[in-house]
């Protein structure tokens, strides 16, 4: 095993199916001579060239519904947005066109293609290079939305998608790309959609997170053990299809759960993992669940006095926590 | 920042005062406006609200001293976010940690309530350890408000021994429970929340309340003609029946105006007379009984009282009653004469003094002035009362009192 | 070297269609097809107002374009990306008349959606026809997805892409006829131009008069064709598909034609169009005009329209029947295919 940031994994699962898979292709901005505005995909245009890593026009709509098409035609293209703010112009096919293909055909059709968007704020990007998407996608059905927080996942979940057949958007948290490390298994290493993963086991109480909450999630975990309280935290890893039975075992095993997102309360991921909740596990419940998420407002800004009072973060999670555990 | 709480002049050429309770502890958050402590000084008795919300920090006078206006009594410190207090490493005292609005946080009736709100996964645990309501109640609390969370169930099972497990199973639905002896034939009605609620209470009452009883016979009769008189006309202006209740309610008001000692509670520091007069009124509902409170009934007419029941008694069995609704009360009134009993023996509801039943309205010979028989409208009131806080002198004279406001009952008492 | 847009006038003469490249035989083929459009197509109509079946959106007019430049590609091989009005289109790629009336019934068995979508939104992989939801202009954004995978497999196989003038207005349009351009794909774009979005006038969609005009803005050519003469939409389209084939990049053939009935069975053409004019383009009907050079080409006999006629007859009155008698899909088939591979719930 060797230790990798997130980047470098995204970047080792896309080059080892491209080598593994001829169908497999990159489209987006930048992808190709420049190796993507983060670097993402450095070396790959170099390695295979321009029928394979494809610089698009900017044009949103146009990535996507290239990647539709060639989905059609037997190919398994990786479209990538640039940013997960500018995926609106795409939204036509994503919505409409992309996740209702296969619903529509009555199964005659699918499309095996992924759209990759960085996502999420601390990088001082401001209020269009810091949103999270993952709620609203994954309010469509016929879509899969994932959302590695780690290496290793960020890696065997990519590999996954690009192996789905359908479509699938892979959100990478752009913080995390150089920020977290972590060992990533060898050969070739896939993690399931649809399987949260248990990072971190617990009695007191439950953490559930992803992205980058995960990792501020395992920080507060530790300062609550020094406390003797003992966290659960439990990665979701993939939001739709969101892993049930992983959400009401946590909680009915610890009876007490807060759930952790960098996205806007109102119907975000949150409020569908309390429902979950409430529906399954009411009775083994001793407090009610609460979630810590970023505020009601339309976006980061970028004075990062406004942006830290935006994000979550280890201190606010820890005091929600605490709250929890007192109740 | 901290900021100083100071003894407040709290009247005219008043020079000191007295705690006479503090409302919240150390660590506890507390709100502007939102009473922090009660003072009792020569001439007014107040409950001081807090300057500023924030955190208690320290309380500089304990209960029972005096001091001078203007001494510092407290310290709290002011916050948005209350990061300070979340250092101390000690699990997990509520005092540590940032308080969360708990949903009840009074003493008295309050902390009873939390005690006994108990949440799905402790009532699973209750039931599958069968754990009887006496365990319950001795099993503490380390949940805000003194709530018994999942943690304290387990703690204390582990920590029983079960003589049921001699068998070495544990079986469902029909093992006998560890505490009780041997069943008899017969159906188990489950406990409702409301019934677990009723029975903590009179256990508490009867264990905790020295209880003395004792009766007055009131003639009844000038009421009863009155009321048969102006009800229709009453019904028709109001909307709704003038019944006997609000009566009773307005004649026991002026009782504990004259006697305030039955409108009181025991404290270890001294017999807290309240301020206000808030009478509950019993209610009977499907389940058992609730007691709403009519709060300043010293301020309300026979006609207001009459709303007021009204209203209290419908909410109550469509079961849309606040909490607000059933706190606060300082004196009781039963109704048990409903149902035609004459004499009734009710338990005084902690913290209050007494509680009157008032019992069946019932014609009867009896002798009136001059030795001459007469047909009356006869009601016994049975008072029950805390013999720690008053003796039978003062529990007769506020029945004399109550008595005499109803015999002398006429048209010239005004209905509103 | 570079095609001028000019306007194809329909040539005299007995044996255009052989000029063009085109047996006797799939010449009639060609009208055989047109025939059987038109006469699913009244069918539906004739059901629709009967109250049996809620929506119908019409070929009736076009079917000249359609069949055309469907006939210029190769059926299994290329692909075609419609748009709902192209029934001439699917019906030459292998659709049949019980097809079309299976959809139009919404039964289980309709092969393009299994009953979940309207008439009108085509699609069959095993038949290269790409599907269509009820947005606009999607499709074209398809079908150089299609055409970009053909080259990434170095596969010379064309796509055609189908749409109206209205749909010419929407950003799909121009981000797919740029990308195409760009990569010089093997797309034919085909501008059904029929006068209305519904009942907005092209006046009221464009400044210009030619969509044709904007393909010198992506690097190719543009070409205007009178879209109710069969012949001169086929021959348009084979130059077209042979170019993208040599990989010479896209064309954009407009082809200037006409509805004949409202929008769908939902709309009241009568409220934004004079009746003279529906009646001055039934006269340049592409059938009827169709079947006028092929009896002068003398391959079109009363015997030979007579079994035409009555072999269209029977099957849309089979396809009919049939349709009738299929059962609808149940409620379990409600939640069915959202994906292909469905996770652990």
């Amino acid at each position: 095993m060797a230790v990798k940031t997130v980047i470098e994994a995204i970047r080792e699962g896309m080059d080892e199916e491209m080598a593994r898979d001829p169908s497999v292709f990159l489209i987006g901005e930048d992808v190709g001579n420049r190796g993507g505005v983060f670097l993402a995909t450095d070396g790959l245009y170099k390695k295979y060239g321009e029928l394979r890593v494809i610089d698009s026009p900017l044009a949103e709509s146009c990535i996507v519904g290239v990647a539709i098409g060639a989905a059609v035609n037997g190919m398994r293209p990786i479209a990538e947005i640039q940013f997960a703010d500018f995926i609106a112009p795409a939204m036509n096919q994503i919505i409409e066109e992309a996740a209702k293909f296969s619903y529509r055909t009555a199964g005659d059709f699918n499309l095996p293609m992924v759209i990759r968007a960085p996502w999420g704020g601390g990088v001082h990007g401001a209020l269009y290079h810091s949103q999270s998407i993952e709620a609203t996608f994954a309010h469509i059905p016929g879509l899969k939305v994932v959302a590695p927080g780690t290496p290793a996942d960020a890696k065997g979940l990519l590999k996954a998608a690009i192996r789905d057949p359908d479509p699938v958007l892979y959100l990478e948290h752009k913080r995390t790309y150089r920020l977290v490390k972590g060992e990533v298994p060898s050969g070739d290493h896939v993690v399931p959609i649809g399987k949260a993963d248990v990072k971190r086991e617990g009695t007191d109480l439950s953490l559930i997170a992803y992205g980058l909450m995960l990792t501020y999630c395992l920080e507060v975990a530790e300062k609550l053990a020094g406390d003797g309280i003992s966290a659960e935290v439990l990665d979701l890893r993939t939001i739709k299809p969101i892993d049930r039975e992983a959400i009401i075992a946590t909680a009915r095993k610890t009876g007490k759960v807060l759930v952790v997102h960098e996205d806007t309360p109102f119907a975000g991921i949150a409020a569908e993992v309390m429902a979950i909740i409430m529906e399954n596990a009411f009775d083994a419940l001793d407090a009610p669940v609460m979630r810590v998420t970023g505020p009601d407002v339309p976006a980061m800004p970028f004075n990062h006095i406004l942006e830290e009072a935006f994000m979550p973060n280890p201190e606010k999670i820890l005091l929600k926590a605490r709250e929890l555990a007192a109740v | 920042m901290a900021t100083s709480v100071k003894m407040p002049q709290l009247g005219e050429s008043i020079t000191e005062g007295t705690i006479a309770k503090w409302l919240k502890k150390p660590g506890d958050q507390v709100k502007k406006y939102e009473g922090l402590v009660e003072i009792i000084t020569d001439k007014v008795n107040a409950e001081v609200p807090a300057p500023l919300t924030g955190v208690l920090k320290e309380i500089k006078v304990q209960e029972g001293a005096t001091v001078t206006v203007g001494t510092e009594i407290a310290v709290i410190e002011e916050s948005v976010t209350a990061t300070a207090s979340a250092q101390k490493s000690q699990p997990p005292p509520p005092a540590d940690l940032v308080a969360v609005p708990s949903p009840v946080s009074e003493e008295g009736q309050g902390g009873a309530e939390t005690r006994t709100r108990l949440s799905p996964a402790v009532r699973a645990l209750i039931e599958e350890h069968r754990i009887s309501d006496a365990e319950l109640s001795r099993i503490e609390g380390s949940g805000i408000g003194g709530r018994i969370s999942k943690k304290d169930v387990e703690a204390y099972v582990a920590k029983r021994t079960q003589p049921a497990a001699a068998n070495g199973e544990r079986q469902q639905a029909a093992t006998a429970p560890a505490t009780a002896p041997a069943q008899t034939p017969g159906t188990t009605v489950p406990l409702s929340p409301m019934r677990r609620a009723i029975a903590a209470n009179m256990l508490k009452s009867k264990q905790t309340i020295p209880h003395a009883w004792t009766v007055a016979e009131v003639d009844m009769t000038n009421v009863v003609r009155f009321r048969q008189k102006v009800k229709e006309s009453f019904k028709q202006r109001e909307g709704i029946d003038l019944t006997f209740v609000p009566i009773i309610v307005k004649a026991v008001v002026e009782g504990l105006k004259a006697v305030p000692v039955l409108n009181a509670s025991w404290t270890d520091q001294g017999v807290l007379l309240h301020k206000d007069i808030n009478v509950g009124v019993a209610v009977s509902v499907d389940d058992g009984l609730i007691v709403p409170v009519i709060h300043q009934a010293d301020r309300m007419s026979i006609a207001g009282l009459a709303k007021v029941v009204d209203d209290l008694a419908k909410r109550a069995r469509a079961g849309k009653l606040g909490i607000p609704d059933v706190q606060g009360g300082t004196f009781t009134v039963n109704n048990p004469g409903t149902f035609g009993t004459i004499l009734s023996y009710s338990i005084i509801a902690p913290p209050q003094a007494g509680i009157l039943a008032m019992d069946a309205i019932v014609k009867r010979p009896v002798v009136v002035d001059g030795d001459a028989i007469a047909i009356r409208s006869m009601m016994n009131l049975c008072l029950s009362f805390d013999h720690r806080v008053l003796d039978g002198v003062s529990a007769a004279r506020f029945l004399q009192g109550v008595r005499r406001w109803l015999e002398g009952f006429s048209e010239q008492i005004p209905l509103y | 070297m570079a095609l001028k847009t000019t306007e194809i006038e329909a040539k005299g003469g007995r044996s255009r269609h052989r000029s063009l490249g085109l047996s006797d035989e799939q010449a009639l083929r060609i009208y055989e097809v047109m025939r059987l459009a038109r006469a699913v197509d009244e069918r539906m109509w004739l059901i629709n107002r009967q109250g049996r079946a809620p929506f119908v959106i019409s070929c009736q007019g076009q079917e000249g374009a359609q069949v055309g430049i469907a006939a210029a590609l190769r059926t299994g091989y290329d692909w075609v990306a419609p748009y709902y009005r192209d029934a001439g289109v699917i019906l030459w790629f292998g659709m049949t008349a019980r097809d079309q009336m299976l959809s139009f019934f919404a039964r289980r068995e309709d092969p393009n959606s299994g009953g979940r979508q309207m008439p009108g939104h085509f699609g069959n992989r095993r038949l290269h026809i790409v599907t269509g939801g009820s947005p606009v202009a999607t499709q074209l954004l398809h079908a150089a997805g299609v055409a970009l995978a053909s080259k990434q497999r170095k596969e010379d196989a064309v796509t055609a892409a189908f749409f109206g003038e209205g749909a010419a207005s929407q950003g799909d349009t121009h981000e797919a006829m740029n990308f195409a351009g760009i990569h010089k794909l093997a797309v034919v774009f085909v501008c059904e131009n029929n006068g209305y979005a519904i009942s907005v006038p092209q006046s009221h969609q464009m400044a210009i008069e030619n969509v044709a005009d904007r393909a010198a803005g992506y690097g190719f050519p543009g070409v205007v064709v009178d879209g109710n003469d069969v012949l001169a939409c086929y021959e348009a389209a084979r130059q077209a598909v042979e170019r993208a084939r040599r990989g010479e990049g896209p064309t954009l053939i407009e082809v200037k034609t006409y509805r004949f009935t409202a929008h769908s069975s939902d709309d009241d053409d009568k409220r934004y169009r004079p009746a003279e004019e529906v009646a001055i383009w039934r006269q340049k009907d592409p059938i009827h005009r169709y079947a006028t050079y092929l009896r002068d080409a003398g391959i079109l006999s009363d015997a030979v329209e007579e079994e035409i006629t009555e072999r269209v007859t029977q099957q849309v009155d089979e396809a009919t029947e049939y349709a009738e008698q299929a059962p609808d899909p149940t409620a379990d088939d409600l939640t069915t295919f959202v994906y292909k591979q469905e996770l652990k719930p």
